[in-house]
């Protein structure tokens, strides 16, 4: 009988405690609006304090430069360009890093063989290489895409081969045993277990792709976002400059953001 | 007991190469086990238990001798010896509907019938609530159950089992012991199980090989006369203490050489 009578009161007043519960994502934009407005804060901070003033120009300024940029006709062909050589030379990186890593797991000769040239060439800083594809490449997009190749390629390479070798073999006896052949390993075990690695892979290439591009454009090209930066410096035209390095920033983030919804869909299995 | 003999093991050996030199795993091991049989393989770590099954599965080749399966020399894996393995082996990116299903997806098997068998032995196993779940989220338990349903919806009519329960509590392997013995009293199976529980041996056993090491080799068969059906009330009667004590002598003689 008492409990009956407690229960509702109870229920009454856990109610009122806690009249205002935000979802999370509610709260999640709130914290992140107030990020952004701490950080436009602290830089219109740092464009009136006098040491700073010439790297940082005003908030309003960048604002305008927007206008400025457009109006000269290139803001819109600099994201494309360089939007263009960071897809097809990430595309390309990727669609030769997949069969070279998984061919490097399978057979340890063609590890051993190219394996330490993979090591070799990644710890060159692509920028080191750019004039010599340069010379015969041109200036241009298919420099640029070349060098992109090469630099998402070894770094995917690198970790999709982890990923593969990392497979439980234990999974590969169990498949076999339950009637799987060669292809169906590949397919059915392979390509799920290296998923993770595989994403990783593509987060890291793109990631990769855009460092790459913009070291690549301000030797030289004819558009693009890092070799409008480069122009730019010539003549000191301080608030298009950090219109390019915001675009630049949220370009790279949007692609993290856009690779990590993806990765949550198809790797939904794994322990966290 | 004595019926059709299903799986003979003649004269296998098995020498690894290594930088170290050659291990011998295994010398001329010869067992013949009778169809719908359970037999049991005990002995020391490293005396070559898991390398037999293997050799039986299909999963590696000896380096001489040859396992006949229904009067057939083994080649390679095939869909009539199902294994169940310790470490579970579940694909973990399957649910559990996905898992127990991969040996008929192998063998391109879309009937009625095949898809029916699956949610049998998922019932089978307790987990029907479970089908849509990935192995992440279930217990060690439920996992090997998982396994077990897995190779039993492949239909094999011989199930090599290596130390299944070895990795679980003492509960759950009790419980797991008593369901597989109503599954097989039920649907009988020719079962090769290693363990490195003497009771579990003796439980499970209609004959227990008890294997010595260095090298690998059958160092004495005994008999497991136990009534059915057996539960773990069976692990308090006479009987089975007097073989338990038997082959503690057996087993622990082999360790401690
Ligand atoms: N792939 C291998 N290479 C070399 N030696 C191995 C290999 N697999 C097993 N061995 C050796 O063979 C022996 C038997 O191993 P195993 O069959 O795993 O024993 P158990 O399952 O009884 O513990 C051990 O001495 C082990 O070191
Ligand atoms: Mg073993």
């Amino acid at each position: 009988m008492q409990s009956e009578l407690t229960l509702p009161t109870k229920a009454h007043k856990s109610k009122k405690n806690k009249p205002f519960k935000l979802p999370p994502r509610v709260k999640k934009m709130a914290w992140l609006t107030l990020s952004v407005t701490v950080a436009v804060g602290v830089w219109w901070l740092l464009s009136v304090i006098p040491s700073t003033a010439q790297s940082f120009p005003n908030p309003v300024s960048v604002a305008q430069a927007i206008g400025t940029m457009v109006g000269r006709g290139v803001l819109l062909s600099d994201i494309g360009s360089s939007l263009f050589s960071v897809a097809w030379g990430f595309i390309f990186g990727f669609v030769l890093a997949l069969p070279t890593a998984i061919l490097m797991a399978w057979y340890k000769p063609l590890e051993n063989i190219i394996g330490p040239w993979i090591q070799f060439i990644r710890s060159i800083p692509p920028l080191a290489y750019v004039p010599l594809v340069v010379v015969s490449a041109g200036i241009g997009a298919k420099a640029q895409i070349i060098v992109i190749c090469i630099a998402t390629f070894l770094v995917m390479t690198v970790t999709i081969y982890q990923g593969v070798v990392n497979i439980d073999p234990t999974l590969i006896k169990a498949a076999r045993v339950l009637g799987a052949r060669d292809r169906d390993i590949f397919i059915h075990v392979i390509v799920p277990a290296a998923t993770p690695y595989i994403i990783t892979a593509v987060r890291l290439g793109a990631t990769t792709a855009l460092t790459t591009l913009i070291a690549a454009e301000s030797t030289g090209a004819e558009a693009g976002l890092g070799m409008r930066i480069q122009s730019l410096s010539q003549t000191f035209d301080v608030a298009p400059m950090m219109l390019y390095i915001i675009i630049i920033g949220i370009i790279g983030i949007t692609l993290d953001k856009f690779i990590r919804l993806f990765e949550r869909k198809v790797t939904k299995w794994q322990d966290k | 007991m004595a019926g059709q003999i299903k799986l003979a093991i003649q004269h296998i050996s098995k020498t690894y190469q290594s930088e170290r030199g050659e291990t011998t795993a295994l010398a001329d091991i010869n067992l013949s086990i009778d169809e719908n049989e359970f037999v049991t393989v005990i002995g020391p770590s490293g005396c070559g238990k898991s390398t037999l099954l293997n050799i039986i599965a299909g999963l590696e080749t000896a380096s001489s001798g040859q396992i006949i399966c229904d009067d057939q020399p083994v080649k390679g894996t095939g869909s009539e010896r199902g294994v169940v393995f310790q470490q579970y082996a579940l694909f973990p990116w399957l649910t559990v509907r996905q898992n127990v299903a991969f040996g008929l997806k192998m063998r391109k098997d879309k009937s009625v019938a095949g898809q029916a068998r699956i949610d049998r032995y998922i019932k089978m196993v307790g987990l029907s609530e479970f089908a849509g779940s990935y192995p992440k989220e279930l217990s060690g338990g439920m996992r090997q159950r998982v396994a077990i349903a897995r190779a039993y919806a492949a239909d094999p009519a011989v199930l090599l089992m290596d130390e299944p329960f070895g990795a679980l509590d003492a509960q759950t392997r009790g419980q797991l012991q008593e369901e597989l013995l109503q599954t097989w009293e039920k649907e009988q199976k020719t079962c090769f199980f290693i363990t490195h529980d003497v009771d579990e041996a003796i439980l499970l056993g209609q004959r227990i090989v008890i294997m010595d090491s260095h090298p690998g080799t059958v160092k004495e068969v005994v008999p497991v006369n136990l009534p059915y059906p057996r539960n773990q009330e069976t692990r308090l009667s006479e009987d089975f203490l007097a073989i338990k004590k038997h082959v503690w002598a057996q087993v622990y003689h082999a360790t401690a050489v």
